[in-house]
């Protein structure tokens, strides 16, 4: 059936920022959608709120809106562009769920806008559990017995009838978000009304838990659709973790590794059931319980979209889901859309794999040592990375060393910690946590049998069976070609190997290739081999035949990746590497890339001309640049995972591309980075090392209070923090940092009220051009990952600015900067202090890049490759004549447990930005964007805690009076506020009365400003600030937000949203 | 020899030569024994049991490309015949520990049963990409508790007589007529040239009763029987050695509904005048699309075969194409334009593979007379 020809224009809706249970996924999907359509002809309108994504980027639509999505902005858009398509299914449940609203405006129906791929009747039965459970019903599915509720009070009626434990499942979340496993009557109460308060619909559903305690294994089908009723299953998958850990938390083996033919086929069908019932057009995930012991299944979830599990499934099998799913939404069927990968088949097919797929979550925990780090039904992860490998042994191996956790496989590594207390394994293997894989290894070790492991986790035996395994064939490794053959066919790191032999790695290493034992590269084509591929995607394992068949061309450049997403490492950094790729083809060079995140664009198959899904460690990137042998590897873009191992491949003779390796540990050295800046004559914030605790009192007493400590090493725990005192110190050094020789804390002065900056320049080795200032919103000491910023800056000077460039310039210069630099710096009484130099790409490269228009990640690529900024066209430092605001989104709401205030550690996972014609608007949809959408009427919290902001505040609580704002204060401000002739209703301290907390719960609060700096997760802000992240009201912790949000209600009241695309910026305000 | 440790088995020598000169040497399992056959891959995930145990695979050595083989052991239920059907068994990894509710035993204690041998550990994608840029290939596998000459084994490969001209129907057809009751009103003529037994559990799971009977029937024995349909089953094999069953339709094709699966299509399609050809290295999983023509759909179904119908040959057969294969356009299906006769080349009735196709039984049944 050919595509539809009564459109011609789509608009395509993304998925806003990075958030735990929605990352990078829905970048990929969105790409591969938008080029889907464009190549049939249509015109695509894009809107999404990341910056920090490729589908954003000006070769990827006709239009691009980076604009908050909302209902109300993305119908202005479709005022202004007149779609007569609606692609939502690409976005996640933030697309998804902004589709079905749309469509509920009537705004839809007002512009003859067509809803492509499935139905929003469909998405509605899928994701609404009482509709769903109806249609189950009807077509004779078994599902687990399970009640809509909208009060606690039904919620314990049901449980009455079913029993606990039960799951709440809070209707139209992200993630599960809200909900959980309750064992007790009051888990049940509790978690019954967070899940009624975070839906959006005040629903949830009470089901029976049926566990992995149980025997209920879980199993997940992602299943396409087209009109004309071709069903195909792309990949089954098995989690190693049972029922009653989500599947975003589990461990995730594809294909299935312990259904039989029958098994698989009852799964098969009842999948195809549901989808044909449910009507999907495009791609749809299906969770199944399956019991071990009696084979009788139930379906958990209906995802009728593409998913996270989609891109999963994607990666493993290398069938493009998103792509088709595109191709079938404008009316094409299965039949007729070739399958890319080996040309001559077609997408109707069935794909199947001759390899073994591991995918382990990545958690945040390090980042957040108070939370809660039980997994269950809720996603806490950030993100995973996938593994691939020719036996599960190997597989898991290769996954766990993916993890850039410091782990070089299961255990015989380094940092194998082993706990031989029974007790505390016991616990860990009944009550998951993120270590969970960990314990049950030393489960093992002290002689724990699987199948007692089996009774307390409910993992099938078979998976332990293979952990043993791994830990067996460990104890045997001897230093012989046999024995370490045999050992990287069970996917042992030589670092492991090394540990049990007693050498070093390089030992292992050279050993291996003395005795040609030497990684084989295997493709990934869809079909087991059956037809010939040719999308060069390959893992490596140890077998007889290679098919890298590697070029000898010289103009060949490998680019290593930034693994999985976590805090500190986002998306930007496969953004950049993407880029990077984009530049390299463009030049006519060969480009490779290396990670092993399946959620990105960096590992679709088509982004690269090849395409390493491996592990990024020295050993396994050194093993693909030996095969490959290119001009050289590009290790600037993927964040800290290349960087960590520069100079260990430099070592090796590996041409690392662009800035040296030595600048970038003189950037990082502070005795060698002090001496360039005093050379340069740049100031910095006063600084010292202790390795002493006497020491620290010293240098606290030499550069005075306020000072930022931070140990050099990070072990958990408290890493960074502002201290006031010598009592602060002395806490801190005691409690939170072990100070020794081998581990010294730095000090810094700390720049209280200071405005902090950020520079992304480009430096070719002789000239220097500065892409952006940017002005952070919140003061120095709040982490800049973590700060909203403005481009252009709108409170420093001319002469500053000129003092940044000319600084930036020189110190790029000085450490021989080929290519992107990021310097932090700090403006306080009209002095300019360097903070840090970072000579490689940051994570404000999309921002910057789409806020001035020129993509820094390309231009840097091209200067790595011997072009001049001068052949580039690049000079002068220019200011955009529109405004640019980028803001984060941070995890507190999944995390329990976190006190939501900033600091010097980062803590964010996404970005947006809001542009407009100034900063009040633009702040405003930076906001909107980010899920705090400011007020324009109602009540308002004001607790602040210092004296000095207390009267910082008397002319923003009066422009809020004025503006018709009730402010309800706490006894001390309200005092000041009244001594400065402002109303405000008095309320008793949390402690004395829950009334504020009461209020907040009723939707009495439309607006918290909390300022405050007490960090204890027990004080009375901490639990105003969790309650506001819980009941979804806009929060304020810094006077420097409060301001500009001042700003921002002013604009939002006296204006109406007007929304642009990214190319009208450029020409309309330029 | 007798040894039922069965990790006493991993330290087994095995090795497999291709005819090519092609050697791959591993650890064996299942029986020790010395085997030959046409070397043959399928590309399934799952139905290892189904698969060792269809009589299709007579002569052929079976390779799966999913590399971890064994994970759900063996259940106790019949398979599709009494017995472990290949000649032998080529996997990357066989696991001897298995995890199933049903299961009773391990993948290489079934093969030793049926005294199969297997190979394990070897690069079976490398094995897979010979097949299909070669074609199909006869190899010789031995396993042995000694150390094996890797030359000794290839000589023997060397020396194999060509796949297609081996007469294999008599290995695995029953050598008695047998009647299987439903209890129903129609009756069908079953020519077992190694017949899966899911295919006769559809037509009794349907009320049909069967007469399952010999390879070489004649048409009188069938005419005799007084049923309602005659139904040619799959089996290994080129089609044109099964001259009897060709025989046998050419006589029939209007004295009855005539239906038939696999290589029972292909035998319909040379009774009637038509011809068929060797694949390369055929068609053997549970992906494979086929587009039912009339309907304009496609199904994914399982298949197992070598050899195809040339639908060019059809012209003046009476015979038209009523399906075909997505990947390669090769028939998949037939339809007599005036008789009732039908036929099809994949398996609906699956094990393995999709359940999809199961209603083609349905419009078998619906034609008898």
């Amino acid at each position: 059936m050919p595509k539809r020809t009564d459109i011609k224009k789509i608009l395509v809706i993304g998925s806003g920022p990075i958030v735990i249970g929605q990352a990078a996924e829905f970048d990929y999907s969105g790409t591969q959608a938008c080029k889907a359509l464009r190549e049939e002809g249509y015109k695509v309108v894009l809107v999404n709120s990341n910056p920090a994504t490729i589908m954003t980027d000006p070769d990827m639509a006709d239009a691009i809106y980076i604009e908050p999505l909302n209902p109300e902005t993305v119908a202005e858009i479709i005022r202004k562009e007149k779609p007569d398509g609606l692609l939502g299914t690409m976005g996640g449940q933030t697309g998804l769920n902004l589709a079905v609203k749309l469509s509920k405006m009537g705004i839809l129906e007002e512009y003859n806008v067509k809803v492509l791929g499935t139905s929003i009747a469909s998405i509605e039965e899928g994701e609404d559990r009482e509709l769903f459970k109806n249609l189950m019903k009807r077509i004779g599915e078994p599902i687990p017995e399970s009640q809509t509720v909208t009060t606690v009070e039904q919620a314990k009626e049901f449980v009455k009838k079913i029993g606990l434990p039960a799951v709440i499942r809070p209707a139209y979340t992200l993630g599960g978000t809200g909900g959980g496993i309750a064992f007790t009557d009051e888990e049940l109460e509790d978690i019954t009304q967070q899940g009624i308060n975070l839906s959006p619909i005040n629903q949830v559903l009470i089901e029976k838990a049926i566990l992995g305690i149980n025997e209920w294994g879980e199993f997940e089908l992602e299943v396409m659709r087209d009109k004309n009723d071709n069903c195909i299953i792309i990949c089954p998958m098995e989690n190693f973790d049972p029922m009653g850990i989500h599947t975003g938390e589990s461990i995730v083996t594809a294909p299935t590794q312990t259904l039989n033919d029958h098994d698989f086929q009852v799964l098969r069908t009842s999948a195809i059931k549901v989808i044909r019932a449910l009507k999907v057009e495009g791609g749809c995930n299906i969770q199944f319980g399956l019991n071990y012991k009696t084979g009788e299944y139930r379906i958990i979830e209906v995802n009728p979209r593409v998913s996270r599990s989609s891109a999963l499934a994607s990666k493993a099998t290398g069938y493009p889901i998103a792509r088709i799913a595109a191709k079938i939404a404008i009316g094409m069927t299965l039949d007729e859309i070739p399958n890319d990968v080996t040309k001559e088949t077609k997408a109707c097919f069935e794909p199947t794999i001759d390899y073994v797929v591991v995918k382990i979550p990545r958690w945040p925990f390090d980042k957040f040592s108070t939370a809660d780090k039980r997994i269950g039904t809720q996603m806490k992860s950030t993100g995973e990375t996938m593994a691939i490998g020719r036996t599960f042994e190997e597989a898991l191996q290769k996954a766990i060393r993916s993890l850039e956790v410091g782990r070089f496989g299961l255990g015989h590594d380094p940092k194998d910690k082993i706990s031989n207390n029974k007790e505390e394994i016991i616990q860990n293997l009944k009550v998951a946590t993120h270590k969970r894989l960990m314990y049950i290894r030393d489960a093992i070790k002290i002689g724990i049998t699987p199948s007692e492991i089996h009774k307390l986790t409910g993992i099938n035996q078979w998976f332990l069976e293979k952990i043993k395994n791994i830990y067996e064939l460990g104890n045997t490794i001897k230093f012989t070609k046999e024995s370490i053959t045999e050992a990287k066919r069970n996917g042992f790191s030589d670092i492991q190997i090394a540990g049990i032999t007693k050498k070093t790695e390089e030992d292992i290493r050279n050993f291996r290739k003395e005795n040609s034992i030497l990684p084989t590269y295997k493709m990934v084509d869809t079909c087991a081999a059956e037809f010939k591929a040719y999308t060069p995607y390959l893992y490596s394992t140890y077998e007889s035949e290679d098919e890298s068949n590697p070029t000898d061309n010289d103009k060949k450049v490998i680019i290593v990746g930034g693994g999985p997403i976590r805090i500190g490492q986002g998306i930007e950094f496969d953004y950049a590497c993407v880029h990077s790729v984009f530049a390299l083809r463009e030049m006519g060079y060969e480009a490779l890339i290396i990670n092993n995140n399946p959620e990105t664009v960096s590992t679709d198959f088509d982004t690269s001309d090849k395409l390493y899904f491996e592990p990024l460690t020295y050993e396994d990137v050194l093993n693909i640049i030996e095969r490959e042998n290119p001009k050289g590897v590009i290790l600037q873009f993927g964040g800290q995972t290349p960087i960590n191992m520069a100079m260990k491949l430099q070592k090796a003779g590996v041409n690392i591309l662009g800035t040296q390796p030595e600048a970038i540990d003189t950037a990082e050295n502070r005795n060698k980075f002090g001496a360039i800046l005093d050379k340069l004559k740049i100031p910095s914030a006063e600084w010292g090392t202790a390795f002493s605790y006497e020491e620290s009192l010293k240098i606290a007493s030499r550069i005075t209070y306020p000072i930022l400590v931070r140990p050099s090493y990070v072990l958990g725990g408290r890493a960074m923090q502002i201290v006031d005192n010598d009592e602060e110190l002395d806490s801190y050094m005691k409690e939170a940092v072990n100070v020794s020789p081998e581990h010294p804390v730095l000090i810094d002065k700390y720049l209280g009220n200071a405005i902090e900056l950020d520079v992304d320049a480009l430096c070719d080795g002789k000239e220097v051009f500065v892409a952006a200032i940017m002005e952070h919103i919140e003061e120095a000491g709040v982490h800049s990952g973590d700060s909203a910023c403005v481009i252009p800056p709108q409170n420093i000077s001319q002469e500053i600015k000129d003092r940044v460039i000319d600084y930036t310039k020189k110190l790029a210069l000085a450490l021989n900067t080929i290519g992107l630099i990021n310097m932090q710096m700090a403006v306080k009484d009209d002095a300019v202090y360097i903070l840090e130099a970072n000579p490689r790409a940051s994570r404000t490269v999309p921002y910057v890049s789409k806020s001035v228009g020129i993509p820094l990640a390309k231009m840097a690529t091209k200067l790595m490759l011997g072009k001049t900024l001068d052949d580039l066209g690049l000079k002068e430092y220019k200011e955009p004549k529109f405004v640019s605001v980028k803001e984060v989104v941070f995890p507190f709401l999944k995390l329990k447990g976190v006190d939501p205030v900033l600091g010097p550690e980062m803590k964010s996972t996404g970005e947006v930005m809001g542009i407009d014609e100034n900063f009040d608007k633009a702040f405003y949809k930076a906001q909107a964007a980010a899920g705090s959408e400011l007020p324009s009427n109602g009540n308002i919290i004001m607790a602040i805690g210092r004296e000095r902001h207390k009267i910082e505040a008397v002319p923003i609580a009066k422009e809020l009076i004025e503006m018709g704002f009730k402010l309800y204060c706490t006894k001390g401000t309200s005092e000041v506020f009244k001594k400065n002739g402002i109303r405000s209703i008095k309320v008793p301290k949390l402690r004395d009365d829950s009334l504020l907390l009461e209020m907040m719960k009723n939707n009495g609060i439309q607006l918290v400003i909390n300022l405050h700096r007490g960090s204890h997760a027990k004080s009375d802000s901490a639990i105003i600030r969790r309650t506001c992240v819980e009941q979804g009201i806009p929060y304020i912790t810094r006077m420097s937000s409060a301001k500009a949000s001042v700003k921002a209600i002013k604009a939002l009241i006296n204006n109406k949203i007007s929304v642009n695309s990214l190319e009208e910026y450029y020409t309309k305000y330029n | 020899m007798s040894n039922n440790n069965p990790l006493k088995n991993s330290s087994m020598h095995a090795v497999l030569a291709l005819k090519d000169g092609t050697i791959f040497e591993g650890k064996g399992f299942g029986a020790l024994k010395e085997t030959a056959g046409e070397v043959v891959f399928n590309t399934s995930l799952v139905g290892y049991e189904e698969s060792l145990t269809d009589p299709s695979y007579k002569g052929q050595i079976l390779t799966l490309t999913y590399p971890l083989i064994g994970n759900y052991g063996v259940r106790k239920d019949s398979f599709e015949s009494e017995k472990v059907q290949v000649e032998g068994f080529v996997v990357r990894e066989f696991q001897e520990f298995y995890s199933h509710r049903k299961a009773v035993k391990s993948i290489s204690q079934f093969l030793k049963e049926f005294d199969i041998p297997g190979i394990s550990g070897i690069d079976t994608r490398m094995l897979t990409k010979k097949i299909r840029e070669h074609g199909v290939i006869n190899g010789a596998l031995v396993t042995s508790e000694e150390k094996i000459d890797a030359q000794e084994v290839l000589e023997k490969a060397k020396k194999l007589t060509d796949y297609s001209s081996i007469d294999l129907l008599p290995k695995v057809s029953v050598k008695k007529p047998e009647f299987i009751d439903a209890k129903g009103e129609k009756t069908i003529a079953l020519i077992d040239t190694g017949v899966k037994l899911s295919i006769i559990r559809n037509f009794v799971k349907r009320g049909v009763n069967v007469y399952r009977l010999p390879y070489n029937t004649k048409p009188q024995e069938v005419k005799d029987l007084k049923v309602n349909g005659l139904f040619l089953a799959n089996g290994p094999g080129d089609p044109e050695m099964a001259v009897d069953a060709i025989k046998l339709v050419k006589e029939l094709q209007s004295e009855m509904p005539i239906t038939g699966i696999c290589l029972g299509n292909q035998i319909v399609g040379l009774a009637l005048g038509g011809k068929t050809y060797k694949l390369k290295f055929g068609h053997r999983g549970t992906n494979q699309p086929v587009k039912n023509l009339r309907e304009n759909k496609v199904y994914i179904t399982s298949q197992n075969h070598g050899f195809a119908v040339d639908a060019n040959s059809l012209d003046g057969t009476g015979l038209s194409v009523s399906h075909v294969n997505l990947n390669d356009g090769s028939v998949e299906g037939m339809k007599h334009k005036t008789l009732p006769i039908q036929t099809v080349q994949m398996h609906p009735e699956a094990n393995p593979g999709p359940w999809d196709i199961e209603n083609i039984f349905d419009k078998f049944v619906k034609d008898l007379k």
